[in-house]
This record gives structure tokens, C-alpha cells and sequence, in this order.
């Protein structure tokens, strides 16, 4: 059994799959960098925000459900943002008796609350489009272009590469123990051994991965080598942008930038 | 079966929208400095193997953090990382690796934010492996690279590792007005004295197992690297530093909110709305602050519904076009 679903990257022929991978990194962190700096409670520009990064996703075809459903990783992360209802002064909106505390949800406060809440989910489906749109070789594409070390980003290469390889290992001993001992995913079943054996023992484990690790990259520098690696990076130069990828990325970096201007004009 | 890869639990990856855009910046520098470094330096040690022995172990390390053990049922203790990097590798590497694994999850499964990137490689892959460092070689040293002191090190650096870095996670939340301090600093700390443990039987396992089959690796303990006296000093700071700062924050959080404030981390006082759009609000609702969050969440339900609806009849189409 190999893991293949771990790769978000869905193939389609859309015109954002067919953008420049430089384009989309560029527009996804500057778009990310928008929302980021937009004041909290500037409502107006982060429904445009919102509805932007849904019309990409249409239009990317990925399907809304799709980067929905993804988006919700962030939700827990929430909760850390919470308080902040009650915490904040202010014109006091509601509050809440509980036994011996007295809750008061200030204006100030929920509007903070509620603006973090958007930004991070506004963020994070941008973040989904680029990864759902762009193969992992066109994001280090992307990445040698903003100039990123060109040594971090072989590694990040490689690391791609072995990823899908350490994870099926990683697998294989998940599966291993399963059928042998110590793990229970459902509450209603008991694990086996003490807690301080069980942690232990997925300890071995991971440590066998490391070994395997270390025993593999000795390998795989020595097949490098025979194929005449000296530790030089080679890349193909970039090709230059098409008059059409400019159009979009000048446009699309024109309309962030009215929107920020908007945003902290009116509501800075 | 799917042992699908899961975020993380510990609420350690930031996501984007939490922190100020200063905080970010700043921490973005940093990190990028640490790294710059970190990849002089390892390409100084490892040369040409560097690439394959940093991405194969960064690959390894994301795959670690999938085996996980019951702790009781339903919840699970798993690996971070960056204790069990740092001891095997160094910290150099360890920084490296760990940025890798930070970086990817970030990229391409959103685990983590793009611009909080910078915060959450400064936590983990500089917070973390500093502590861990000091954290292992100061125990090793002491007990004279016994064997026990080699495990309780271990066991140390993983734990103080995953502390700190959330008393880090904590404070930073609170820089960007995100949640109070006095909230924040003890819940980070309470639940992750508690995830540490997991962190900290994992590593010592994994250690044992090394310690068996490949003794040769774990030589970090008597022959530290270059540089590792200042290593060593900072990562001792940075520990002390936010292991007194974040009780101070966490006792004084006006004092904290004054910082923000005067350093503008908590964007500047909010313009009159009402006035530039008078009509922004919802008839009916007579408070008005109420009223224009309200309208907000109206306009994003709105948006939200028509998307919907484009994004169905457009698939509509295609399945009667096929």
C-alpha cells in the first residue's frame, strides 16, 4: 500500500493551473499579506477579500467544497483567539453568567475576534488554491524565483521526493504494531502495556525510522555521487514570464494594492 | 485503513490571520538570519552530503510525527521533533531539517500560515532546537555521558523543548492582541507540560534504540560542534528569558497591551466607519456596533451563498455539456 493521497495537488485544466507557478506564489503570498494588514473590523474589504478567493477557487475548478473542507484545519487554532470576546473594553454587546464569573463581550472585542476569524480562513484558502493548483517542482520553481537559497530548496526537493518513501515506512510500522500490540484508536478498546511502554515503544520506532533514515541518505549520496554529484546545485535558468502572466500579475498586485489603500483609508 | 496525515494537535503551527503583520515581519528576519547561518555552517561540516543526509532526515521526521501512541482513549501522544534532530544531528542540521519539515507543512498542507512561517520556524526550529541543545549537552556533561544521563537528557530536552516553544507561541499570541497573556501563557504552558511527556517517552525510546544499534551517532555529547558555546548561551537565554517573561506577561498583561500599543503591534485605533458609510448597518438593531458586525457577517453569508451557487450551476453545466 502506497500513500499517494497525501499529495493536495489535483490536475485540471484550468487557467489558474495554467498561470505561472511564479505568478501564483507571488499573487498567494501578497494576497495572504493583504488580508494580514487589512484592520480588523474593515468588513467591506474582507467580504471582497472573500469573494476574490472564492472566485479563484471556481475558477481553478478544485471546487469550493473541496478547499471548504480543507480550510477547516485552521478552525481549532480558534479557540486560542477566544478570549479576546471578553477581554478586550468596551461598549459592552451581551454577557454571560456562569456560576461565579461574569462574562462581558465588548464591541471592540468581538469585532477583533471575528476579523481574526476571517482573515485566517481567507488565508488559509489561498494558501489551498496555490498547493491545489500547482505541482510540488513548480513551487520550488517558484521559490528559486523569489529567491530562496538554492541549497534550501534542493533540500526541500529532496525531501519531496523521500517524503511519499518515509511515509509508507512509517506506515508499514503503524501497521506492524497494530497487528502486534500497544495502540487503540477507538476509546472503547484498551491499549496494550503500561502508558510509559507504549510511549516507549512508538520511541523504538521512531527511531528505526531515523535509522532507516540515515542508512538511506548514505545510499542515495552514494548514487549521487556515481552519477557525478559534487555537491553542486544544477538548475535549469528560469524562462521568462509571457506578456499574458505579467498582464495578470501586474492587474492582480494593482487590485490588492487599491484594496489595502481602501482598507486603511477608510477604516485604518 | 488511513492513517491520514493528520495536523498536529498541539495547538503549536500558527495560522495566518493570528499574528500582527509586525510580529511576523520580526520574527520572519530572524528566522531568515538563523537559517542563512545554518546553511553556511552545515555546508562547512557536511559539504556535498548535506542535501540528501538534511532532506531524507526532514522527510523522516514529518513521517515520524504520524506515530503516535494511546494515551488514554482517544487522545494520543506524537513526535515534534526537534529534540530528537538537534541530538542526532547537531543544531545546525537540526535548524535545517526542522525548517524543512516547518516550511512543507506550511506550503502544502496548510498546517500553519504562509506569513506566520517565519514565527513558527523561529519557535520550532530555533526555539526548540536551542533549547534542546542546552537542554541534552548541559545533562550529558554533568553525568559524564553516562548512559542514564544520555536518556534523562533526552527525555529533558524534548520536554523543556515542547514547553518553551509554547510559552513562545503564547507570548507571541499576545504581542499581536490576539489572546491575553494572563489567558494564554498558562493554558499553553499547563497543556504542554503535559504533551512534553509524549514528546519526551517517544524521544528517550527512540534514543534507546540508537543507543543499542548505532552508539556512534549520539556522539554530539562529547564532541560538540563549532560554535556550540554560543549555541549553548543562547539557547540558555532565549529558555531563561521566556521562561521569566512569560509569567511577568502573564501577571501583568496591561503592561504587555502597553507595549503593543506604543510599538502600534495593535493596529491603529479604528476609524469612524459609521461616518463614511453612514447606511453600513442593520435597521431594526439598535445598537449600532452590534449592528455593523452583524452587516459584516451578513455580506460574507452573501458572498459565500452566491459563490455556491455559481460554483454549482457551473458544474451543472459541465455534467449536461459531458
Amino acid at each position: 500500500m502506497h500513500i499517494h493521497f497525501l499529495d493536495p495537488y489535483q490536475p485540471r485544466l484550468s487557467p489558474v493551473h495554467r498561470l505561472d507557478p511564479r505568478v501564483k506564489f507571488v499573487l498567494a503570498v501578497a494576497f495572504i499579506l493583504t488580508t494580514a494588514i487589512t484592520p480588523p473590523g474593515a468588513w467591506p474589504v474582507y467580504i471582497l477579500l472573500l469573494a476574490i478567493v472564492l472566485a479563484v477557487e471556481i475558477l481553478s475548478d478544485l471546487g469550493v467544497g473541496y478547499v471548504l473542507r480543507r480550510s477547516m484545519l485552521a478552525i481549532p487554532f480558534v479557540l486560542a483567539a477566544f478570549p479576546v470576546i471578553f477581554t478586550l473594553e468596551g461598549l459592552t454587546v451581551f454577557s454571560l453568567d456562569i456560576g461565579p464569573w461574569m462574562l462581558t463581550a465588548s464591541q471592540p472585542g468581538l469585532e477583533r475576534f471575528i476579523s481574526i476569524a476571517l482573515k485566517s480562513w481567507i488565508s488559509v484558502q489561498a494558501a489551498i488554491i496555490l498547493a491545489g493548483s500547482t505541482p510540488f517542482p513548480d513551487l520550488l520553481v517558484a521559490m528559486r524565483a523569489v529567491k530562496v537559497p538554492r541549497l534550501l530548496v534542493a533540500i526541500f526537493g529532496l525531501m519531496w521526493r523521500y517524503l511519499f518513501v518515509m511515509v509508507d515506512e512509517a506506515m508499514r510500522l503503524l501497521r506492524a504494531r497494530a497487528a502486534r500490540s500497544g495502540h487503540a484508536d477507538r476509546s472503547d478498546l484498551k491499549p496494550g502495556g503500561k502508558l510509559v511502554w507504549r510511549g516507549r515503544m512508538a520511541g523504538g520506532m521512531a527511531g528505526s525510522l531515523f535509522l532507516r533514515a540515515f542508512e538511506r541518505s548514505d545510499r542515495i549520496y552514494m548514487a549521487m555521487a556515481a552519477r557525478g554529484y559534487n555537491g553542486e546545485v544544477h538548475s535549469f535558468a528560469l524562462p521568462s514570464l509571457s506578456p499574458a502572466n505579467w498582464l495578470v500579475l501586474g492587474l492582480s498586485l494593482a487590485v490588492l494594492l487599491i484594496l489595502l489603500i481602501i482598507s486603511i483609508l477608510i477604516f485604518g | 485503513m488511513l492513517y491520514a496525515p493528520v495536523p498536529s494537535p498541539e495547538p503549536m503551527h500558527i495560522p495566518d490571520g493570528f499574528l500582527s503583520v509586525t510580529v511576523s515581519v520580526i520574527l520572519w528576519g530572524i528566522s531568515i538570519i538563523v537559517i542563512a547561518y545554518a546553511l553556511k555552517r552545515v555546508n562547512a561540516d557536511l559539504g556535498e552530503r548535506q542535501i540528501p543526509l538534511m532532506g531524507v532526515l526532514a522527510a523522516a521526521i514529518f513521517a515520524g510525527q504520524m506515530l503516535n501512541f494511546t494515551v488514554a482513549g482517544g487522545t494520543s501522544g506524537h513526535l515534534m521533533g526537534a529534540a530528537i534532530a538537534t541530538i542526532l544531528l547537531g543544531p545546525w542540521a537540526a535548524v535545517l531539517v526542522m525548517t524543512t519539515v516547518i516550511s512543507i507543512q506550511a506550503l502544502i498542507f496548510q498546517d500553519g500560515g504562509m506569513l506566520a512561517l517565519g514565527a513558527n520556524i523561529f519557535n520550532m526550529a530555533v526555539i526548540g532546537v536551542a533549547v534542546s541543545y542546552v537542554a541534552y549537552t548541559t545533562i550529558v556533561s554533568l553525568t559524564s555521558n553516562r548512559k542514564w544521563g544520555v536518556f534523562m537528557g533526552g527525555f529533558l530536552s524534548a520536554w523543556s523543548s515542547i514547553v518553551v516553544t509554547s510559552l513562545a507561541v503564547a507570548l507571541q499570541l499576545a504581542l499581536s492582541g490576539t489572546s491575553p497573556a494572563n489567558l494564554a501563557v498558562p493554558a499553553m504552558a499547563a497543556i504542554h507540560a503535559i504533551i512534553g511527556i509524549g514528546e519526551g517517552l517517544i524521544t528517550v525510546g527512540a534514543l534507546a534504540l540508537v543507543y543499542s544499534t548505532r552508539p556512534d551517532l549520539l556522539k554530539l555529547g562529547q564532541a560538540g560542534p563549532k560554535g556550540g558555546k554560543l549555541v549553548w548561551v543562547i539557547g540558555l537565554l532565549l529558555a531563561i528569558g521566556l521562561a521569566i517573561l512569560s509569567p511577568l506577561a502573564s501577571a501583568n498583561p496591561d503592561g504587555l497591551e502597553r507595549v503593543a500599543e506604543q510599538k502600534g503591534f495593535l493596529g491603529i485605533a479604528k476609524g469612524p466607519i459609521y461616518e463614511v458609510i453612514p447606511d453600513y448597518v442593520l435597521p431594526g438593531i439598535s445598537n449600532e456596533a452590534l449592528a455593523t458586525i452583524l452587516a459584516g457577517v451578513l455580506g460574507v453569508i452573501i458572498v459565500f451563498g452566491v459563490a455556491l451557487a455559481v460554483a454549482y450551476m457551473r458544474r451543472s453545466r459541465q455534467v449536461s455539456g459531458d
